[in-house]
């Protein structure tokens, strides 16, 4: 049983006491724990279950890389999945439940798939699922949902709080061991900018656990007495718990802190996300040690052997009283002696090299454990958890010569070293085929906007397994320069013990049969072992992307870091080449998963995004405003009133406004002036139709097509002086029009002379429409508004009711309307001026979907209703908009092209329901016959529709083939629920065709 | 995640708080062209992996818009320059023709060729 060992334990304290809870058991832990240590401590060794054959799984590793230790932990608000118990600090409270079994971890059902793994090969879901494809909708589908996925999605909406914090250095060093703390001293004692991040609670990485010797002293005075120095110094930002997540372009960095994942009741965000900019990185990220492959190596109890060392050392922690210690490399040995020096049985090391380890093996031999040198591990036995191992010769087939009795088995197939930072932003690697690693290779560096390297890697992840601080000082004296600064810091005195070579072992034992190697795991969240990928390369799966993705190694939420090398030394022996020919796949940020919390920072709730209101805002929102996002604008859908339902609300409005007097907050719309002695010849470029004739007093309908011809916005522009113009756009629009005039002012036309504002904002507009308009601005008084004073398509400048104002006689309604604007300032009294005044006449506000039932009863065409960046204006009938005297516009030569010039195009027409029923939006008509797919032929589809208050039916409008050529013909549109509506097709004007209401 | 320099404003600016929009140089087909033309104008961009020509606008800065002469590959950037001209300036291509020798780009070169 794995338990906690009475004595040792550097970064606990059996002072603190923590409770904590797993799959609803009470047990107990201590400060300092993670959460994988404690679950060992208390002799939980079952963590999970695997992905695809729910095989039980224990933890192997002690870090970032594990890959089976996923657990949901809290809950509603705090509710996360996938979290790995070995970098989850354990704290008081901590509610913790396993991830993928069904109905308990204990007993699954779902590993029944193991015994039909044969079944369950590589690439089996692309086989099998194929064929045959009505079996899609009932079997395959729902098999694959309820298998699909680890953890739960949190279903509550998050209760802590995130930040983001910009940083900018000379030197940014990712990993706090004894390389990163080398290499921050070396660039801060030469006056350089630095930042310091290790992912860990704690600093100094692997160096006190494997007994390194500083300057003749124990590694851990050198790190306090460095920690204490860099702390001491204003050049040096240290932040634990902070994790270099990614490497981009030009020294851009991601770094991931947690701030109160250990202490959750601690006020202040939960995560930070530290937004970087170095000028130079140093990844000190050190190496993440390899599993053997041999059979039964994902039975619990099975670890890395430097993970075996970490919970002796790091927590008290025993995996069992009997470990038989694997190998290929020296380093394992010092697990052996850790376990011995913690008075743990130790019978046997089995080193597959025949040769055996250097010094590091005598020290053991003395300490009276027995090696086992040309050896290999034939099979594991056990279920839960491991009762024993076969043991066979590594040059064999796996004839077992002995079985030796342990509850815990600790491998070691070398260490690779961590290059992921370093990849992410295309360093490249080498093969270095004494280390058996992918190391970085210094002259393929990442390059920055000059050119030159901009990350350099130190220690371990450079390969530098031993000799770690000399090789940080070389690699940092190297960034130092690089930054422009001198430096002559010589290493301290780092104690090595001399260790023999390592020899790749791949497969063990050498010759394992198949039934061995199928249960030989690579992958152990997913379930991919030897003969997967094995099966992959005979299937001609060549290429390491393929072979990936075929078999799944390495596409968990690990993405592979034990595995990969491993997938790749036996896909390379199967293919019969040298690893580096394989290749390794892309690594891509983030080096671990970061929270959802963290990338989005403080952009939460009313701080998403910026809410633009108008003037007239607070008023509408005391008075029942139901709102509706339009761009970044809020506006009143419509204002209820009592308990009405906003369809009530919205019928009052129109009817209203059609028999009395409607006021509108038109201050979205959008203003954007045009002024300079080329600005009509300019304006005669972005509008389809002829700016520059127009009088200056009077207003014209425009229309703006982008340069494939496809219609972009609309909008009235008024000609205010002689070279003067106001363009209105859509309110969604303003913003997106300013930017393309200036796009073609600045890139195209540079020499003409024209300048625009968009003034959207400085303006309040108001639309006074309905038979009474013209009497409340008479009563309010202040300037002509009669016919022949102002008359329809005019505007003038003037006072109403004292307000300065600016007054377009124009029409989105078909009714008599004024728009008035007013500096936005006076907005909010214009408005209440005008509601007071209105009363007699019988005012009522109306919203956004009133204006928009009242120009479809017009048959006026909406941005985004009836365009969506594929519909040009002679789509819409709106050939009378574009202009034939103009030799050129933004869109012209494109609306030649053939594709635009096809009569076969779909044509703008009314529809009417036969029932007089509202048709579904988006409704597609269906012709005759069907396509290659089975489908109805389609012959055109509903663009807006509506129920319209004022004719007392469903009105809409659609895009129909030869629609204006089919006055009168009826078409089916069928619903979702399978029923068809009948429409007539019509013409788009329902209401006032002659327009005599506008125009009095 | 690019830095590039604003050459209207002289802002040395994040790539966030830039907006990227593609190929430069390219010359507006107007209404006399051919089919053909109007395809290349509207359709044809190059994808190089090398010496990139690019439109950049600072968006959230001086509104102004700017080109910038680039590597796709290693990410260098050889200089930004005004977006009111048809071909890059001398400046850029003699740099080029010192960092790139041989390079080309559509109808542009370097002299070495
Ligand atoms: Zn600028």
């Amino acid at each position: 049983m794995s338990t906690r060992l009475s004595q040792g334990g550097r970064l606990i304290d059996r002072s603190a006491q923590q409770g904590f809870s797993f799959n609803g058991k009470r047990l107990k832990g201590y400060a300092g724990d993670t959460l994988a240590s404690a679950l060992l401590a208390n002799d939980q060794m079952l963590m999970g279950r695997s992905f695809k054959y729910h095989r039980p799984r224990g933890v192997i590793a002690s870090g970032a890389e594990e890959p089976n230790a996923l657990m949901n932990l809290g809950a509603e608000g705090k509710f996360e999945p996938n979290a790995r118990a070995t970098t989850t600090p354990l704290f008081d409270g901590l509610e913790a439940a396993s991830q993928n079994h069904f109905p308990s971890l204990e007993f699954d059902v779902g590993a029944l798939n193991t015994h039909l793994s044969r079944f369950l090969p590589a690439g089996f879901y692309y086989k099998m699922f194929i064929h045959p494809r009505p079996f899609w909708k009932h079997i395959y589908e729902p098999f694959i949902r309820q298998s699909a996925g680890l953890g739960k999605a949190p279903k509550a909406r998050d209760v802590d709080t995130y930040e983001h914090f910009y940083a900018f250095c000379d030197v940014l060093i990712i990993g706090g061991g004894i390389a990163g703390l080398q290499a921050a001293k070396v660039a801060a004692d030469a006056g350089l900018e630095v930042m310091l991040v290790e992912q860990d609670p704690h600093w100094g990485g692997r160096a006190p656990v494997d007994g390194t010797g500083i300057d003749g002293k124990p590694a851990q005075d050198w790190i306090d007495t460095t920690v204490a120095a860099l702390g001491d110094m204003p050049n040096v930002t240290l932040r634990a718990r902070c994790m270099g997540a990614g490497v981009y372009d030009h020294g851009y960095v991601l770094c991931y802190e947690r701030l109160t994942d250990h202490a959750p009741k601690a006020a202040g965000p939960r995560h930070r996300l530290w937004r970087v900019r170095a000028k130079q990185v140093v990844t000190a990220t050190g190496a993440i040690e390899r599993p053997l492959s041999f059979a039964g190596n994902d039975i619990p109890g099975v670890m890395l052997a430097g993970a075996v060392r970490d919970y002796v050392v790091n927590y008290g922690v025993s995996i069992g009283d009997r470990t038989v210690v694997v190998t290929n490399n020296d380093d394992a040995y010092r697990t052996a002696i850790a376990l011995k020096e913690a008075g743990l049985e130790v019978p046997a090391i089995i080193d597959a090299r025949t040769g055996g380890a250097g010094a590091l093996g005598d020290q053991a031999k003395a300490l009276g454990i027995r090696v086992e040198t040309g050896k290999a591990i034939a099979k594991v036995k056990g279920g839960k958890r491991v009762t024993g191992v076969g043991i066979c010769a590594q040059a064999g087939e796996g004839s077992i010569l002995e079985e030796i009795a342990c509850d815990c088995v600790t491998m070691s197939g070398g260490w690779s070293p961590v290059v992921h930072l370093w990849s992410h932003c295309g360093g490249k690697l080498i093969w270095d085929d004494a280390l058996a690693m992918f190391r970085p290779d210094g002259d393929r560096a990442p390059t920055s906007h000059d050119g030159n390297p901009f990350v350099i890697t130190a220690g371990a992840a450079n390969g530098a397994l031993s000799d770690v601080l000399a090789d940080a000082t070389a690699q940092a004296a190297e960034v130092v320069s690089r930054c422009g600064g001198k430096t002559d810091a010589a290493a301290p005195t780092e104690a090595n013990t001399a260790e023999n070579a390592i020899e790749p072992i791949w497969l063990m034992p050498q010759g394992a049969a198949h039934k061995l190697r199928s249960k030989s795991w690579l992958d152990f969240q997913n379930d991919v072992k030897v003969s997967d990928v094995q099966l992959a390369a005979q299937e001609g799966f060549e290429s390491v992307e393929h072979a990936k993705r075929y078999t799944t190694l390495g596409m968990a939420t690990d993405q592979g870091k034990t595995s990969n090398i491993n997938g790749l030394a036996i896909l390379s022996k199967e293919l019969g080449v040298d690893i580096p020919q394989v290749g390794t796949t892309t690594f891509r940020p983030p080096y671990t998963p970061i929270s959802m919390g963290a990338i989005a920072g403080e952009a939460r709730h009313e701080i998403f995004q910026p809410l633009r209101k108008t003037p007239m805002h607070d008023w509408h929102d005391a008075n029942g405003a139901h709102w509706e996002p339009v761009g970044h604008w809020r506006r009143p859908y419509c204002f209820l009133r009592g308990d009405e339902t906003p369809e009530k609300a919205v019928h009052r409005e129109v009817l209203n406004t059609r028999e009395k007097l409607g006021l509108l907050d038109a201050s979205t719309l959008g203003k954007i002036i045009v002024k300079g002695p080329d600005a009509g010849k300019f304006l005669d470029m972005m509008y389809t139709n002829m700016m520059s004739n127009l009088k200056p007093g009077r207003c014209r309908y425009g229309l703006m097509c982008s340069e494939n011809g496809f219609l972009s916005d609309d909008g009235v522009v008024a000609r205010i002086s002689d070279d003067t113009w106001l363009c209105h756009t859509t309110s969604g629009g303003a913003d997106r029009i300013h930017a393309h005039m200036e796009e073609w002012l600045q890139t195209e036309w540079w020499d003409w002379k024209v300048y625009t504002a968009n003034v959207t904002e400085q303006y309040a507009q108001v639309a006074v429409v309905g038979p009474n308009a013209r009497k409340v601005l008479e009563k309010l008084g202040g300037m002509d508004v009669s016919a022949d004073a102002l008359s329809f398509m005019g505007w003038a400048d003037g006072t109403i009711g004292g307000f300065d104002v600016r007054v377009y006689r124009i029409s989105f309604s078909g009714e008599l309307s004024y728009e008035i604007a007013v500096p936005a300032n006076q907005g909010r009294a214009f408005w209440d001026a005008l509601l007071e005044a209105g009363e007699e006449f019988g005012v009522m506000p109306y919203g956004t979907e009133a204006l928009h039932i009242m120009r479809a009863e017009k048959g006026f065409i909406m941005i985004g209703d009836e365009t969506d960046g594929t519909v040009i204006p002679q789509d819409l009938n709106l050939h009378w908009a574009i202009s034939k005297k103009k030799d050129d516009f933004l869109g012209k030569r494109a609306q030649m092209r053939s594709h635009m010039a096809d009569p076969n195009r779909w044509k703008l027409v009314g529809l009417e329901t036969t029932d007089g029923s509202v048709l579904p939006d988006g409704a597609y008509a269906v012709g005759e016959g069907t396509n290659a797919n089975g489908q109805r032929n389609m012959i055109g589809r509903v663009t807006s529709t509506y129920h319209s208050p004022t004719l007392g039916k469903g009105i809409a409008m659609g895009l129909v083939h030869h629609g204006p050529d089919r006055m009168g013909e009826v078409l089916d549109f069928p619903r979702v629920d399978g029923t068809v509506v009948k429409a007539k097709i019509v013409d788009p004007v329902f209401y006032d065709k002659e327009g005599a209401k506008q125009n009095v | 995640m690019l830095i590039l320099t604003c050459p209207n404003c002289g802002e040395t600016k994040d790539e966030s708080e830039l907006h990227a929009h593609g190929e430069a140089h390219i010359t507006r087909a107007g209404p006399e062209a051919t089919d053909e033309e109007m395809e290349t104008y509207l359709f044809e961009r190059v994808n190089p992996k090398g010496v990139h020509f690019e439109r950049w606008h600072c968006s959230y800065g001086c509104g102004k818009w700017f080109h910038a002469a680039r590597c796709t590959n290693t990410l260098e950037v050889f200089g930004t320059y005004s977006a009111q001209t048809t071909e890059p300036p001398k400046e850029i291509i003699d740099i080029l023709d010192k960092k790139r020798p041989g390079w080309s780009w559509r109808k542009f070169g370097g002299t070495a060729q």
